[in-house]
């Protein structure tokens, strides 16, 4: 049984629910036959991918629903061998560079030159071009940028690539100006409301507009968290009313515990119990960023208003340490000792 | 009989033969070049086309006019012409028949190791000069086809230091039948033994003038119909590099010419145009920012309001809730960065020395954002502590 953000996913642009504004114009772009170089950033959840998707459709036609994976060796100018997965249809390829980390320039030159030099099989296709799309382009290394400047100039007859990223601020700056900037904002709280609303009727769920509005609150307007939750819930109740309790996910609800456990006592021992806590939520893989960051609005709510920049400055601080050092431990661990003690100074009112 | 291939009125010939030439290979290929890119499709032909270096070309025109040329490393910012310059070189030296056997083009997206300096590039300045065969008297009126090859190592500032040695004694050792031309954007990446065999070339930042100059010219070609203020929108979004600026330009003729609606480009975006709808095909400033990324000022405009000190109560929540929108929304932190510290250094109102902190902030905030931390918490730390200056701690 899928789950419902698979299975409800819109599968062309007229059936994407907001933004019609955009996907106006990704139509008209698919349309004209001169399809640019693209770049869609946004939130994650804010259905980049989803919209890409359904452009590629519109491309193609169905036929770019036909995927399949494969696995690819490539090799380092060291003799490294690298496993790569590489998802394709006879139209588009899809594949993830970040996934072989520092290596990330040998696949990205070597296959993309591959695929350039190659011309459409398909006689009766749409498209004189293949599609590239490339997940996570805000996390390849400055080489592999620099591989594809050149690349998508010179082979630009064969190729298009779809860059998708978070953020355009680790895009290298010659990579933004070959391509066409596509924001893809998150859904407003009403969208996900008409969106979990609408996903309600065809499971044919009996649903409260109070708690979908409460949905798409806490989503903090992240399509498929909140339709994750919604799921969930149903999942769980036999019948909802409005004042059905949205159940945190665990480890959110264990960073709450941890919250609280450092407002309420601040000594090395309450430290030690924390670091416990911080580990645990390291072996179930949740990124150290999330933590942080989660911890820290956690904390935030729960201090005086005087106290917030500061808590924030730190939280940011050690953000950056954490992308910088090799130990993550170390530096969750010296936000929360600097937390406790800028708090118990506060308390106080003296400076230690 | 060498002579004569490089006497100015055989060149004077040539320019004018290539330009008819090239005009006429265009109508065949009208398909192909529909879909080129406009940065491709009106790349300078000649070297007199290229805007606003006119040092640089003039001492290049007569550096070809003596038959001979130097090892060349061209530096200057993205999109000031450096890779033009050496094609449109290149191209009226050699002309469409040579310069394939002549010309190696190696640019970052090739393997460039110390590997290939050993193997490729020696192998091709080694190889001794293929006798052209077959060509006419007015192919070689036409272009001068001088007894040399062109080695173009373009993005050289990302060849390894190992790399670039290795490439020392190459240069000299096949000077009399190779020359190097190196294009970079960074002039100190290239090691001092390789600049001092070059004789270097500064492409300067475009003036205004010339790049608005540029874009019109090609917006007239492509018939395009431009906003007032359109062209100031396009440089000042480009911030110097045309190329950038003629690929906003493109995007946005596709986005209006291909629609039928009016060209309301943003979502979510309440000050928007409110002249969009008169003729759909009109480019119009709003379109061009929202291709290049650039907030709206009245996110700007809530954000800088939210900072301001408040009498008794705490900026955090109002500073928070616009911040979590931004994000939301999928700005660039790195957009909002620069964005705001224009805003910050031109703002009259604040005294130099809170700008002194200021700027202090907005330093590490750039350090921060490159070195890849999280943007949320980055801005909303950036607006915080701006916040904090301004009240005065």
């Amino acid at each position: 049984m899928a789950l419902l953000v698979d299975k409800l996913r819109p599968r062309t642009l007229d059936a994407l629910s907001y933004h019609p504004e955009l996907s106006d114009r990704l139509r008209s772009l698919a349309q004209s036959g001169d399809f640019p170089h693209l770049l869609v950033y946004g939130p994650s959840g804010a259905g980049k991918k989803t919209r890409i998707i359904a452009t590629l459709k519109e491309l193609y036609g169905p036929g770019v629903e036909k995927i399949k994976i494969d696995a690819r060796v490539f090799q380092t100018t060291s003799n490294r061998k690298l496993e790569f997965n590489i998802v394709s249809s006879v139209y588009h390829l899809e594949i993830t560079p970040a996934d072989v980390g520092q290596y990330d320039r040998v696949v990205v030159q070597e296959l993309l030159k591959e695929v350039a030099q190659t011309q459409q099989v398909d006689l009766g296709a749409k498209q004189r071009f293949k599609v590239v799309v490339i997940n996570e382009a805000d996390h390849l290394t400055r080489d592999a940028q620099a591989a594809l400047r050149r690349t998508m100039e010179k082979y630009s007859p064969n190729l298009r690539l779809i860059l998708l990223a978070n953020s355009t601020s680790n895009i290298i700056a010659p990579i933004r100006s070959r391509t066409l900037l596509v924001r893809v904002a998150a859904p407003t709280e009403s969208d996900i409301c008409s969106a979990l609303h609408l996903a309600g009727k065809k499971e044919g769920w009996t649903e409260s507009e109070v708690l979908n509005k409460r949905i798409a609150k806490e989503s903090g307007r992240n399509l498929r968290r909140a339709l994750l939750m919604f799921e969930s819930i149903y999942a769980q109740n036999e019948k909802v009313t409005d004042k059905t309790l949205i159940p945190p996910p665990d480890w959110e609800a264990l960073v709450a515990l941890t919250a609280d456990e450092i407002l309420a006592e601040r000594s090395p021992a309450r430290l030690l119990q924390v670091r416990a806590r911080l580990y645990d939520l390291l072996t179930h893989c949740i990124p150290p960023t999330t933590i942080l960051k989660t911890l820290t609005f956690k904390l935030v709510a729960r201090v005086d208003d005087a106290l917030k920049p500061e808590v924030i400055k730190w939280s940011a601080f050690y953000e950056h340490r954490i992308k910088l050092g090799s130990k993550v431990i170390f530096h969750l661990e010296a936000f929360v000792a600097k937390f406790m003690r800028i708090y118990e100074s506060y308390l106080m009112g003296m400076d230690f | 009989m060498a002579a004569s291939f490089f006497n100015n009125k055989a060149r004077a010939a040539a320019a004018a033969a290539s330009s008819s030439s090239k005009s006429k290979g265009g109508d065949n290929k009208e398909d192909s070049t529909r879909l080129q890119p406009w940065v491709e499709k009106y790349r300078p032909k000649t070297l007199d086309d290229v805007a606003a270096q006119d040092h640089t070309t003039k001492v290049l025109q007569r550096t070809l006019q003596a038959s001979n040329l130097p090892h060349m490393l061209f530096y200057g910012p993205p999109g000031t012409g450096k890779t033009s310059t050496i094609l449109a070189l290149a191209k009226s030296l050699f002309g469409p028949a040579l310069y394939r056997s002549r010309i190696l083009e190696l640019n970052a997206s090739d393997e460039r190791g110390i590997g290939i300096v050993r193997e490729k590039v020696k192998n091709f300045a080694r190889a001794q000069l293929s006798q052209p065969t077959g060509l006419d008297a007015a192919y070689r009126a036409q272009y001068p086809c001088p007894p040399f090859k062109i080695i173009i190592l373009d993005e050289a500032d990302s060849m390894t230091q190992d790399a670039q040695s290795a490439l020392r004694r190459t240069m000299e050792t096949y000077s009399r039948i190779t020359r190097f031309c190196l294009v970079c954007n960074y002039v100190t990446r290239i090691i001092e033994p390789l600049a001092s065999r070059c004789s270097k070339f500064r492409f300067k930042m475009l003036d205004n003038s010339a790049a608005g100059e540029r874009i019109s010219n090609i917006a007239e070609q492509e018939g395009l119909q431009l906003e007032d203020g359109v062209v100031d929108t396009l440089i000042r979004c480009g911030e110097g590099d045309l190329r950038r600026a003629i690929t906003y330009m493109q995007s946005a003729a596709r986005l209006v010419g291909a629609t039928k609606p009016p060209a309301v480009k943003d979502a979510d975006d309440d000050a928007e145009m409110t002249d969009a709808g008169s003729n759909s095909s009109i480019i119009t400033v709003r379109s061009i920012e929202e291709i290049a990324g650039v907030l709206p000022e009245d996110i700007l405009d809530a954000l800088v309001e939210a900072m301001q000190p408040k009498s008794g109560g705490s900026v955090y929540e109002a500073v928070s809730g616009v911040i979590t929108d931004l994000v939301a929304d999928g700005w660039s932190a790195t957009q909002l960065v620069g964005q705001l510290y224009r805003r910050v250094v031109f703002n009259e109102a604040i005294p130099d020395i809170q700008k002194n902190k200021i700027v202090m902030l907005f330093s590490e905030m750039d350090k921060r954002l490159v070195d890849g931390s999280d943007e949320h918490l980055s801005m909303l730390d950036l607006a915080l502590r701006i916040a904090g200056v301004l009240r005065g701690d």
